[in-house]
């Protein structure tokens, strides 16, 4: 096995080899990129493309806090703002939020699971192809889209582009085209690398893995890419029915022909909710592994964790309408639709307790994953109830659609999921690069991003409760609202020299970092069993498990974990 | 940075001089409809902050309990599986809140979506356009735009004068907010939905399209000036009362321009052959405080600006350059004060 070099004391890691050493080029490294079918070069360009749109999404929402600055600014254009704050949604799901996920489940999956690749590596290339070309689409709209008249350029109907807005008649040109053919291909890569996963987890697992033994890490991707394959194919009509509205004459959505504005509400939502778990649920994934091994404890309630998570995902397919709840639906669907977004509570608070319950009596190691896991409980404590605030129909009927709604998003997708994907790079970097990241730079983001993501973030509680409503381009002076969206600049302007020294980190630990050797953090799942950077085929020879941790056992012969489990 | 004058204070306009409500905090409820979602978020805040006090110090607690001190040594702690008897607690308990939170949510629901208002309640009906409102009072034959005259109600069920207001859209959904009156509803193309407030003092309140409708969605601002029952009677006579013909030469001018050209096709004045109803009806213009649905205070030098160019001050607004010479601007501009 593989893993015998952990218990050599004596064994020396060597320096991963880098670009520009040993006769490697960088258009060795291009081809290599272009031509890969191997899981961990797709599940890295998947998470260096998030990190890309990433950083092109947080310069757009730069821009618009600045525009909101002062009232009545005239930085932006109205236009100009609205394709800004558009395109900032429409990346920060699709093309941050998903590949990122993604990234880490075609990384992780295989080598979890003791296998040596995903199971249809050349559907995982096609998946990762088909999404980076939607990204670019969808941003070459700023050059492709004008039409008549010049109208047009990028989309600036919103992230949910709410029909009729979308009808030809109030969207000329072919900013909303771009919009829903980058969505549709993005959607046909999800749904690929969706069913890849489901057929690597099922197919693929080594010699003794029962599901019962699967890293929690892996159970929770499965119940994503389920959760994918469900809730994708009604968001991906929808765009087709509203393209043939617009080139065909077909009149689902399109109001001044009888069609139905509600429909569409129906349809984007019916995959906007599950999506919204989709998204976070990795992010709980990566919390499951990283907790207990810096708590120095399994993690608690191992077979709750797996069953809250079920029912959370089968919950949130019943949900889709409190994004609704002002459009007038009647009080028994309003009531309906409250329970059922307040019952989703129940499992997502035995999830928070069993990582309390981990943490409980163990040694806590405050290293950069576990320190972002801690802010990301925090935070994710708060984004929770200002949840089940919304969930209360008649307060969701003030908050929705102000900026209340904009800070609880942001406090799930930032503050929960960004901050669980920053604990997985800490984590894992180490695994795919065989370096370090440095920690004194790790500790500077730390603060810097999380001091900055409140002061952004907070105030837009307040702005909420004051009567802003979301995407204004502009307000007038002396609605109570200045000092709150000054604070909300200032908090980006904090978190920018965060990203940066995270940016510079990965850069400079892929030179400089001490080296990682095979298990630097003393884990106990099979990733930390083979070299860092693990080689192609992951494992010389497939591990065999007996428990749900692999290299507890290995470590730990007196006392292994499957006379407990 | 400041394009155009703040729309703070005015002194042009009826109810101009009533008590301005700015700042629309919903924790600072003026209606009953307000009021009731008020209570039940008070209640739903205290649940949630107790939640928040209890979890965030227990996090706190293990933070610094268990946290690993130099001293210790490098023995792994007690490995724990898990307990069934704390797991099931922690099922139970939040299964509870939720039960309570269901009731409340659905009581409040209940008591303002299915609320029965009184027969003489005032009826207006409210349509959305890109980037303004429509208002019509069907009981009194008035229609006018973005400034919502309603009669001040009471808390005592006796003397209550509610107003319900019927919403619906010209073009995409809008929403009408104005937070310390009542939550929000869409206005949604082909659909009619219902709403009412109920505000128990006088005063003008501050609200906002609060759903994405395009270009200038952040200028489609509203206001509800609640007066007291003899006022808005008296506004809704002014209302209805013919205006005076122009006087001037100048005016008479502006109105033979404003009939020779364009303007007709989209804004209604009166029984006039001007029965454009793509753009703000302008019987009563100048009994308005704002233009452009709240963008600016309504006065002689925005409206002159608006005339010559609307996209000055709103750019992106339906309304186009009408290209006039300076003097034929004027001349409408005059004649647009006359509709008072």
């Amino acid at each position: 096995m593989a893993s015998d070099t952990i218990v050599d004391p004596d064994f020396k890691v060597p320096a991963p080899e880098r670009v520009g050493e040993e006769g490697k080029t960088w258009s060795h490294v291009i081809q290599n990129l272009v031509f890969t079918v191997d899981h961990k070069k797709l599940g890295l360009m998947y998470i260096g493309s998030g990190l890309l749109f990433f950083v092109v999404a947080g310069i757009m929402a730069t821009f618009i806090r600045i525009q909101l600055f002062f009232p009545r600014s005239t930085f932006l254009d109205p236009d100009v703002f609205n394709r800004f704050f558009t395109m900032h949604g429409t990346a920060m799901v699709f093309l941050v939020g998903m590949p990122m996920i993604f990234g880490f489940a075609n990384y992780l999956i295989p080598i979890m699971i003791g296998t040596r690749d995903m199971a249809y590596p050349r559907l995982n290339a096609f998946g990762f192809w088909v999404f980076f070309f939607s990204g670019l689409l969808l941003y070459f709209s700023y050059f492709g889209a004008p039409g008549l008249y010049n109208a047009g350029s990028a989309p600036d109907v919103g992230w949910f582009a709410y029909s009729p807005l979308t009808a030809k008649a109030f969207s000329r040109g072919h900013s909303t085209d771009y919009w829903t053919l980058a969505i549709l291909l993005g959607g046909i890569g999800s749904l690929a690398t969706s069913i890849n996963i489901l057929v690597t987890t099922f197919c693929l697992r080594c010699k003794g893995m029962t599901l019962g033994r699967m890293p929690l890490f892996v159970w929770l991707f499965v119940v994503v890419a389920f959760l994918v394959i469900i809730a994708l194919p009604p968001l991906s009509a929808c765009q087709i029915m509203l393209t043939l509205d617009r080139y065909l004459g077909a009149k689902f959505f399109d109001t001044q022909a009888g069609g139905d504005a509600v429909l569409w509400q129906h349809f984007f939502w019916i995959f906007g909710h599950p999506e919204v778990y989709i998204l976070i649920l990795p992010g709980f994934a990566i919390a499951n592994e990283v907790i207990p091994v810096f708590s120095r404890k399994p993690i608690f309630g191992y077979p709750i964790m797996v069953a809250a998570t079920v029912m959370i995902a089968f919950i949130s397919l019943g949900v889709w309408a409190h994004h609704m709840f002002a459009v007038g639906m009647t009080s028994l669907g309003n009531t309906f639709f409250a329970i059922s977004t307040m019952v989703i509570a129940v499992p997502t608070g035995i999830k928070i307790f069993n990582w309390l319950g981990t943490m409980w009596g163990g040694k806590l190691h405050f290293d950069l994953p576990m320190v972002f896991c801690l802010a990301f409980l925090f935070q994710f404590l708060i984004a929770g109830l200002t949840g089940v605030m919304l969930a209360v129909v008649p307060f969701d009927w003030q908050l929705t659609d102000s900026y209340f709604v904009v800070a609880h998003f942001h406090y799930v997708l930032i503050g929960a999921l960004l901050y669980t994907l920053f604990a997985g790079i800490y984590y894992w970097y180490p695994k795919a690069f065989g370096r370090m990241l440095d920690r004194k730079l790790g500790f500077w983001h730390f603060w810097l991003f999380t001091i900055g993501f409140h002061l952004t973030f907070f105030p837009q509680h307040i702005s909420g409760f004051l009567g802003m409503p979301r995407r204004i381009f502009t307000y007038e002076a002396g609605r109570g609202w200045e000092i709150w969206n000054q604070l909300s600049t200032i908090g980006v302007i904090i978190q920018i020299p965060g990203i940066l020294f995270f940016v510079y980190n990965l850069i400079y630990s892929y030179y400089k970092g001490e080296v990682a050797g095979d298990d630097p953090w003393d884990a106990w799942t099979l990733e930390w069993a083979t070299t860092s950077p693990p080689p192609e085929y992951n494992f010389e020879k497939l591990p065999e498990v007996r428990s749900r941790r692999p290299l507890w056992d290995l470590k730990h012969p007196d006392d292994p974990d499957w006379k407990f489990e | 940075m400041m394009a155009v004058g703040a729309t703070g204070a005015h002194a042009q306009g009826a109810g101009a001089d009533l008590p301005t409500h700015m700042v629309a905090d919903m924790f600072k409820p003026l209606s009953r409809p307000a009021e009731m979602i008020h209570e039940t978020s008070l209640l739903v805040l205290v649940i949630c902050a107790v939640i928040f006090f209890v979890v965030a110090g227990l996090l706190l607690y293990i933070v610094l309990r268990f946290r690993k001190k130099p001293t210790d040594n490098t023995q792994e702690p007690p490995q724990i599986y898990g307990s069934t008897n704390i797991e099931l607690a922690w099922t139970v308990i939040p299964i509870l809140i939720t039960v309570v939170l269901i009731l409340v949510t659905s009581r409040t629901i209940g008591e303002i979506q299915n609320a029965k208002l009184p027969e003489d309640a005032l009826q207006i009906r409210v349509v959305g356009h890109q980037w303004w409102w429509e208002v019509h009072y069907p009981q009194y034959g008035i229609i006018t735009a973005n400034e919502i005259h309603i009669p001040v109600s009471s808390k005592d069920p006796a003397k209550a004068r509610p107003t319900e207001i019927i919403l619906q859209s010209a073009d995409v959904i809008h929403s009408f907010w104005v937070p310390q009156l009542a939550g929000k509803v869409d206005l949604i193309p082909n659909r009619t939905n219902k709403m009412w407030v109920d505000p128990y003092t006088i005063g003008t309140f501050f609200g906002n399209c609060a759903e994405y409708c395009g270009t200038q969605h952040a200028n489609m601002l509203l206001r509800v000036i609640v007066d007291t029952p003899e006022n808005f009677e008296k506004w809704v006579a002014d209302q209805k009362a013919p205006v005076p013909p122009p006087q001037t030469a100048q005016e008479i001018e502006g109105r033979r321009l404003y009939y020779a050209n364009a303007c007709v096709n989209c804004h209604t004045i009166g029984d006039s052959v001007s029965k454009g109803i793509f753009g703000p009806d302008l019987t009563k213009l100048m009994t308005r405080q704002t233009i452009g649905a709240g963008v600016a205070p309504l006065n002689h030098e925005n409206l002159l600006s608006w005339v010559r160019d609307p996209q000055i001050l709103k750019v992106g607004c339906l309304m186009p350059n009408m290209q006039l010479l300076d003097t034929e601007a004027e001349a409408i501009t005059a004649y647009l004060e006359t509709l008072k």
